[in-house]
């Protein structure tokens, strides 16, 4: 059986998959990628007809080998990877051959890096997902030594390729739209809102992200709020007045006021953001949203006609060996570009 | 109109529920923004008249403690049209007076109060004004509901009872409260899915696990059950956690 095997481990290595969407009215949010667009471009590259489980790195990569060749995708926030002295392009995939050491680094911005694998890591599923959910209880992040299943990689002589880098790893304008608890914020405080420029605090993991401001952004809210339904992207305002913006991890149920729900695809922007990484909100209407989701959507499923062979120095290809070992003979298109 | 100008229009302070949207895919119908005892009713009655109307495009209708969240599939879903099928759903119903049905699923939990696994039963005494015994008694009498979950994974709410426990919750944490820790405040009672620091005061515990992610029964309560807790000794319970059943010798019942 195929495998990989971690020699090093960063402190927040997790598998993730899309997680378990639909079971948040049972306590459990979705979870999985805190960047899934980063997923969808592993998708792309490796030619997965649906994202596949892979290893989330939080801020810091690890040392990886596997036992038999496969190839890989790099996605999300950019990290230095290297095989042996040979470094790797970041938003690409590279084969992997037994022996070989994959060493990958800090990230250089951003803050959620994915390594995924041509099979997909085959942990147990349970609630029809793999994806570690630390706050549920359900996995644990991975530690030196662990030795995870791969699926085996159904063309690992494909040539590699890449997707151009994508811009959301360094904060940047953010929508969102009304929740039911927008009214209890005064027009005034909204407007501060919109206008003061953010930065992203230290305090920020899975479960949401704190920012930073002068202003306070207090809500009208009743003494004895009920709590109610919250969900991943809700910007919620703590006590002392400044707003968590809440990921994937998140819990289900709060009693914070909230001005509203970062849409889908600008989540990932306030996930990736880096510490002090600034960041601006506008409120769009329910009607944009709804148009921008759709075109989202239809990106994500789009993003394989963006793939690009990757145009290489053959003196550059540090597994040019591997290559003629699995497959007989040099994979001479790859060369070419 | 467009769905903005309506939802403007729904915010409007008419004194009955609002319909609020929740993300790409919910509307929320939200009777009251405080935890008042008829708002919890009427959250029931519209989660039950929720789920037994097929409306196009809803996934799930699920209940918090004062409003109920329609989710829909947002390709193929006109919110709009949605927006209005709730509306009409709303019409012709005294929410400030609303009755919940009766629960078709009944759980019988053993508990055990006071002592390690109720520490603050004495306090919850002397603030009620009833002994202990008295409180065990009417806590034990009383149909609780899961009115929501949330929070983590399977933890319900569980309500109401009666008034005199309306009681606040601690200035200062409690610290720790174990797994199963049974947990109460302003009427309500939580059942602990997992050691968690909490401002709810612990009066007794069970075995019954309410998160079980090797089971075939994952989150084995639904909104809407009833749970009765039952009470048993503490060497019972030593026995019933010990045992690791995650069940904790819970039945449920099954009514049409």
């Amino acid at each position: 059986m195929s495998e990989v095997i971690v020699l090093k481990a960063g402190p927040g290595l997790t598998v993730q998959d899309l997680g378990r969407p639909g079971r948040a009215h049972l306590g459990l949010s979705r979870g999985g990628a805190a960047d899934p667009v980063a997923l969808y471009e592993a998708a792309a590259l490796l030619s997965q007809s649906t994202p596949q489980a892979a290893m989330e790195m939080a801020g810091m990569g690890g040392t990886f080998e596997v036992t038999a060749p496969t190839r890989i995708a790099l996605t999300g926030a950019p990290m230095r990877a290297s095989v042996g002295t040979q470094a790797l392009r970041w938003n690409a995939t590279h084969l992997l051959s037994p022996g070989e050491h994959l060493t990958i680094g800090a990230a250089e911005r951003g803050n959620y890096g994915y390594l995924s694998f041509a099979g997909g890591i085959e942990t147990p599923e349970v609630l029809s997902s793999r994806a570690t959910h630390v706050t549920a209880g359900l996995g644990a992040a991975l530690k030196e030594g662990t030795r995870l299943s791969l699926g085996a990689d159904p063309d690992p002589g494909a040539a590699s390729v890449g997707l151009p880098l994508d811009t959301r790893f360094s904060g940047g304008d953010i929508r969102y739209i009304a929740g039911p608890q927008t009214a209890l914020f005064a027009p005034e405080v909204l407007a501060e809102f919109e206008a003061t420029r953010f930065t992203r605090s230290a305090t920020a993991n899975r479960q949401g992200v704190r920012l930073e401001a002068e202003a306070r952004f207090p809500s009208q809210a009743p003494s004895g709020l009920a709590s109610d339904f919250i969900l991943e992207g809700d910007l919620q305002m703590t006590g002392d007045g400044l707003p968590y913006v809440l990921l994937c991890e998140c819990q289900t149920i709060g009693g914070y006021p909230r001005i509203g729900t970062v849409i889908a695809a600008d989540l990932p922007v306030v996930a990736q953001a880096g510490q002090g990484a600034e960041l601006r909100f506008r409120q769009i209407s329910l009607d944009e949203a709804d148009r921008i989701a759709r075109a989202h959507d239809a990106r994500l499923k789009a993003l394989r006609t963006a793939v690009q062979p990757l145009i290489r120095d053959p003196s550059l290809i540090h597994d040019l060996l591997s290559y003629q070992l699995i497959s007989g003979v040099t994979a001479g298109d790859e060369l070419e570009g | 109109m467009t769905v903005d100008q309506m939802n403007q229009l729904s915010t409007s302070q008419d004194g009955g529920p609002e319909i609020l949207p929740l993300g790409r895919d919910g509307w929320l119908v939200r009777f009251a923004l405080t935890p008042e005892p008829w708002a919890m009713a009427a959250v029931q009655r519209l989660h039950a008249l929720g789920r037994a109307s097929v409306l196009p495009g809803v996934t799930r209708v699920a209940p918090s403690l004062t409003s109920v969240l329609f989710s829909y599939d947002p390709d193929g879903t006109d919110r709009s049209v949605l927006r209005a099928q709730i509306a009409r759903l709303l019409e012709g119903e005294d929410w400030h007076h609303a009755t919940p049905e009766p629960a078709t699923r009944v759980w019988q939990v053993p508990v055990s109060f006071g002592g390690d696994h109720g520490p603050d039963l004495a306090e919850v005494a002397g603030m009620t004004g009833l002994s202990p015994e008295q409180v065990i008694r009417e806590i034990t009498q009383t149909p609780l509901r899961v009115l929501a979950i949330g929070f983590a994974p399977g933890q319900p709410y569980l309500g109401l009872l009666p008034e005199a426990f309306d009681l606040p919750r601690m200035t200062s944490l409690n610290p720790q409260v174990p797994q199963g820790a049974i947990a109460l405040a302003v009427r309500q009672i939580v059942l602990f899915a997992n050691a968690s620091p909490t401002g709810w005061r612990q009066v007794a515990r069970t075995a019954f696990r309410v998160f079980r992610p090797d089971s075939d029964t994952p989150l084995p309560l639904s909104a809407s059950d009833e749970m009765r807790l039952v009470p048993v000794s503490g060497a019972e319970m030593d026995g019933l956690l010990a045992s690791g059943d995650p069940s904790g010798g819970a039945k449920l019942e099954l009514r049409s």
